[in-house]
């Protein structure tokens, strides 16, 4: 199971626009690498990601081998009403990784 | 070789290891004084330095009961928050068991394999770097304390002979570079003046965390020299004079580096 | 080490590791390195098509921040901003990402939901190369508005044998 790491605001003003970072222990192999014996290393990257808040999409990235090793992505959302933001992390060789937070709206 | 001829040689020979002249403690410098901002600011943010993944494993594996002991290492050692403060600004330190300083790697490994029961952790493991960060984290801020232990005084000699011999087919010496041309470029990327303050750290270059015997590999490797294998007394007594060299510099563990 | 583009980066680094061992020892300047092979400026203009089909292109809106010299193209901190009320009716859909020299000229393509509040993300990427980085954003009008920006990479002098 990959290590994830979520920061975001545990409390939110409504109305207000928060930062969500995230971060998640993966090698994001491209591909292109030759291996020692000079053939490819077969890609093994994450491919899609989502950030829904309680349950509605607010943010998704497709990714492509040029993200960095163990990827990082920073995006906002408007605090509406208390509950959850939920990760998601789907990938090749059918890697999947979720991690969730909560978030309290005064 | 005649006698005037070996005389000349043995001038130049000196004259090499004088030119190495050590850093004064008020120039000193660590790597991160030397990095880009956008680099500075990765190391800064705990949710953006990705050595936070081997911190937060680290953490767990601390907990996890391991080998025919069944015992984790909070069994022994309780809340590492605690236990190991400032733990790892003294390594390497002396083991009387071995005879020898030991780095905070070996140190794990001894525990595993004599009191959990466990087989050892290889070198630049998963496991191994995480608990070892997650150890060092506990010593972030705090000044790196090498004990002024006269057991040690050998392997801290040993140490420095290593430093500023010339060494390797480009018959360079590690003080050629730090400690008398930090601060230049080479190849566009600013010469550093070597001190190991953040180890394990996340290297940009290797795009995962790695020790500091990896990093010592890797210039001797750069130099065209004699590597040792990860774990060698060379390379202990290397990080030992290092960390010397660096003492009361702050710990900075988990830190970034191009 | 990871380089997108594979064997012929890895000679070009090697062949750059020894002319920068020599440079530090000699004070020898640098040779420039032989350019490599690499996706193209028409295979990046072919993914954004890809994305923008028959739709102008216009410039403005949408705002890149990389740093202008990079230390090490691992991992080259990127920002991309574009200028919207994010409300139901008027916000930026999408943000796409594309290179020019890098293995695949895709880097990345980001979606926002209107609660999204902000057309920003940041994230880390690869560029195998001192390059041209394009971000190209599609509005909830069918508009789709670019920027791009010229990233000069450099390489590490100390590189490792793995």
């Amino acid at each position: 199971m990959a290590r994830a790491l979520i920061n975001a605001p545990a409390k939110a003003k409504r109305g207000e626009v928060i930062e969500i970072k995230t971060l998640i222990s993966h090698v994001m192999e491209t591909g292109f690498r030759p291996d020692s014996t000079g053939k490819p290393v077969p890609r093994d990257i994450i491919t899609e990601f989502t950030c829904k808040y309680n349950g509605e999409e607010i943010f998704r990235a497709e990714l492509f081998p040029a993200i960095a090793a163990n990827p990082f992505l920073t995006f906002f959302t408007v605090a509406g009403e208390s509950g959850t933001l939920s990760f998601e992390w789907t990938g090749d060789n059918g890697f999947t990784a979720a991690e969730s937070v909560n978030i309290t709206v005064e | 070789m005649t006698r005037a001829a070996a005389a000349v040689f043995m001038l130049a020979a000196l004259g090499a290891a004088a030119a190495a002249a050590d850093i004064p403690f008020s120039e000193r410098k660590s790597g991160y004084d030397f990095m880009a901002r956008e680099t500075r600011a990765m190391q800064d943010d705990d949710s953006a330095n990705p050595a936070t993944l081997w911190v937060l494993d680290g953490e767990t594996l601390w907990q996890r009961k391991e080998g025919s002991a069944g015992k984790s290492c909070a069994d022994c050692h309780g809340d590492a928050g605690t236990s190991m403060k400032g733990v790892a600004a003294r390594y390497p330190a002396f083991n009387a068991v071995r005879g020898r300083p030991v780095d905070l790697e070996q140190r794990i490994n001894m525990c595993r394999t004599q009191q959990q029961r466990a087989t050892p952790l290889a070198f630049e493991s998963k496991e191994l770097l995480a608990l070892t960060a997650y150890i060092g984290e506990q010593s972030r801020g705090m000044p790196i304390d090498i004990a002024d232990d006269a057991r040690i005084r050998p392997f801290l000699e040993a140490g420095r002979a290593m430093f500023i011999e010339r060494q390797g087919q480009l018959n360079l010496a590690c003080a050629q570079c730090h400690d008398d041309n930090w601060g230049q470029k080479l190849a566009g990327a600013a010469i550093p003046q070597g001190h190991p303050t953040g180890y394990p750290l996340y290297r940009l270059e290797w795009q995962t965390l790695g020790s500091l015997q990896r990093r010592l590999r890797n210039c001797l490797f750069g130099m065209r020299a004699v590597s040792y294998p990860y774990g060698a007394s060379e390379l202990v007594d290397l990080e030992l004079y290092l960390m010397w060299r660096a003492r009361g510099m702050p710990v900075e563990t988990p830190a970034v580096r191009p | 080490m990871t380089r997108d583009d594979g064997t012929l980066q890895r000679t070009r680094r090697r062949f750059l590791l020894e002319t920068a061992a020599l440079a530090g020892a000699t004070g020898i300047v640098l040779p420039l390195a032989v350019e490599q092979s690499s996706a193209t400026p028409a295979s990046m203009h072919a993914a954004i098509r890809n994305v923008v089909g028959e739709a102008p292109l216009k410039k403005g809106k949408v705002k890149i921040d990389v740093p202008a010299l990079i230390e090490n193209g691992n991992a080259v901190p990127l920002t991309v901003s574009c200028e919207s009320p994010m409300t139901q009716d008027d916000h930026v859909k999408a943000i796409h990402v594309f290179t020019e020299k890098n293995p695949q000229p895709n880097v990345i393509g980001a979606g926002f939901g209107p609660r999204a509040g902000r057309a920003s993300f940041s994230t880390r990427i690869r560029l195998a190369d001192t390059q041209k980085v394009v971000a190209v954003a599609q509005m909830s009008d069918g508009s789709f508005w670019s920027d791009e920006v010229e990233v000069v990479v450099t390489l590490a002098a100390c590189l490792e044998g793995s």
